[in-house]
């Protein structure tokens, strides 16, 4: 049942980057491709076949390249460059907080490139993707911050292979993660700045001016992103790696079904909402944790 | 690859329609056409679409708009004309401030007739732009190789 943990500490912290660098596009583009089939089945429609997302990709590649401003590809291609790095520190076993701030610097150079043209829609989009960001940034590092007190150390490696449930010591911090993932997947009611299905609306807005290949890296660096945030996912229940795998399908499939049910917030409300319940289940959590100890 | 037949997104813009045909189009989105099965998307952005979708006829309001649409999409594009008031201005042909069906202003690829056309017409006409699409990229990668030294 373990073998999979001796199979990855087999390999060196290099080999271990590669096999995700690899990896995790398929994964996440069949990821992407089972949203679409279960959200298309889930309203009564048919839906595109499971590889549709990477006839989209592929697709995109071969259009014309058109650029409004010089400035806004080199910011695609850093954000695509921070979140496949950040996603190769995590799965290679490496400090959960490195991972978690590039993270963050990967969505600062979206921003900046949703900013560097000149269209009204694209700045409202960049706006939004900026309070997003404010929104769920405070429960992630939360996350590292409850890790660390049941563990006792930011590494991945260490986490993952920690014998006892942490699930159990943190069930606020996972559900506060739980909340902002939302954010995170861009699943309504939160997708305010790049939406997966309301193609013609202000919710696509961060995107208005990317077309053909920098936007498909957009969407590769989504599809990494996704594989990176179930692994954090896989971390809460790491003891056990069947578990944890089913407990990270259930997330998906979870994230999926709320998309599906819930009408778009406010801002307002996506903001104070997810503030709120970060301190109520995150914070709350870990003083419980603080005085348990 | 035939990458382009597998996901067309389509644009979709009204001219001078009457919303007929612009009804049947969202009504071939809906779970009984399910546009989507093919990989076809509806995007309300130029920059992302390859198809464009125009209904009713062109006046001197909407030429301005249908040609900045058209300009703003990436190549390959193909540009189908949904009714019969888009194919040739039909009984509007005459009026003074009417220029006639699409193909007067853009270069129409398919043609979908119909008052109003029926959604599985415009699936059919989409389709038939697909293969438009792939023989249009294969012309301009060999283009684009003739002209390399």
């Amino acid at each position: 049942m373990n073998s999979i943990y001796e199979v990855y500490q087999s390999l060196s912290m290099l080999e271990r980057m590669l096999v995700f660098l690899v990896l995790a596009p398929f994964v996440g583009g069949f990821l992407s491709g089972v949203d679409r089939k279960l959200s298309a089945r889930l309203q009564g429609r048919y839906g595109p076949p499971l590889r549709q997302p990477f006839f989209d990709v592929l697709k995109l590649f071969q259009k014309e390249r058109i650029v409004v401003n010089k400035f806004q590809n080199v910011n695609i291609l850093l954000f695509f460059v921070f979140t496949v790095f950040s996603g190769a520190l995590f799965f290679a076993g490496a400090d959960l907080l490195l991972t978690i701030f590039s993270l963050a610097l990967a969505g600062t150079f979206f921003i900046l490139g949703g900013f560097s043209v000149g269209s009204p829609y694209s700045h409202l989009g960049a706006e939004r993707e900026l309070i997003q960001m404010v929104a769920y940034e405070p429960m992630v590092i939360l996350m590292a911050v409850g890790m660390y007190q049941v563990t006792g150390s930011f590494k991945v490696a260490d986490l993952v292979q920690y014998p006892k449930p942490l699930i159990l010591y943190l069930p606020g911090v996972f559900a506060g993660f739980l909340y902002i993932l939302t954010i995170k997947f861009r699943k309504s009611p939160f997708d305010l700045s790049m939406s997966h299905h309301a193609h013609q609306e202000i919710v696509r807005g961060i995107i208005t001016e990317f077309s053909g290949p920098s936007l498909a890296l957009i969407e590769v660096t989504h599809w990494y992103e996704n594989v990176l945030l179930l692994g954090m996912v896989y971390l809460f229940c790491g003891f056990n790696p069947w578990i944890a795998l089913g407990v990270t399908v259930a997330t998906y499939l979870f994230e999926i079904f709320i998309d599906m049910n819930y009408a778009r917030f406010k801002w307002q409300l996506t903001f104070g909402s997810s503030w709120l319940f970060t301190a109520v289940a995150g914070v709350s959590n870990i003083i419980v944790l603080n005085f348990m100890r | 690859m035939g990458w382009f037949k597998r996901s067309p997104w389509v644009l979709h813009y009204n001219a001078t329609s009457c919303n007929g045909c612009d009804t049947e189009v969202i009504v071939s989105l809906t779970p009984l056409y399910d546009l989507e099965r093919f990989g076809i998307i509806n995007t309300g952005n130029p920059k992302h679409a390859d198809i464009l979708l125009a209904t009713g006829s062109v006046n001197e309001k909407s030429v301005q708009v249908l040609k900045n649409l058209y300009d703003q999409m990436p190549n390959p594009k193909v540009v189908v004309a949904v009714g019969i008031c888009a194919t040739s201005g039909c009984v509007f042909q005459d009026c003074y401030n009417v220029q006639g069906g699409v193909d007067k202003v853009l270069p129409v690829d398919v043609y979908v007739p119909g008052c109003a056309a029926r959604p599985e017409s415009i699936i059919d006409g989409v389709l038939k732009a697909c293969d438009i699409l792939e023989e249009k990229y294969a012309q301009q990668k060999k283009t684009n190789v003739r002209n390399q030294p």
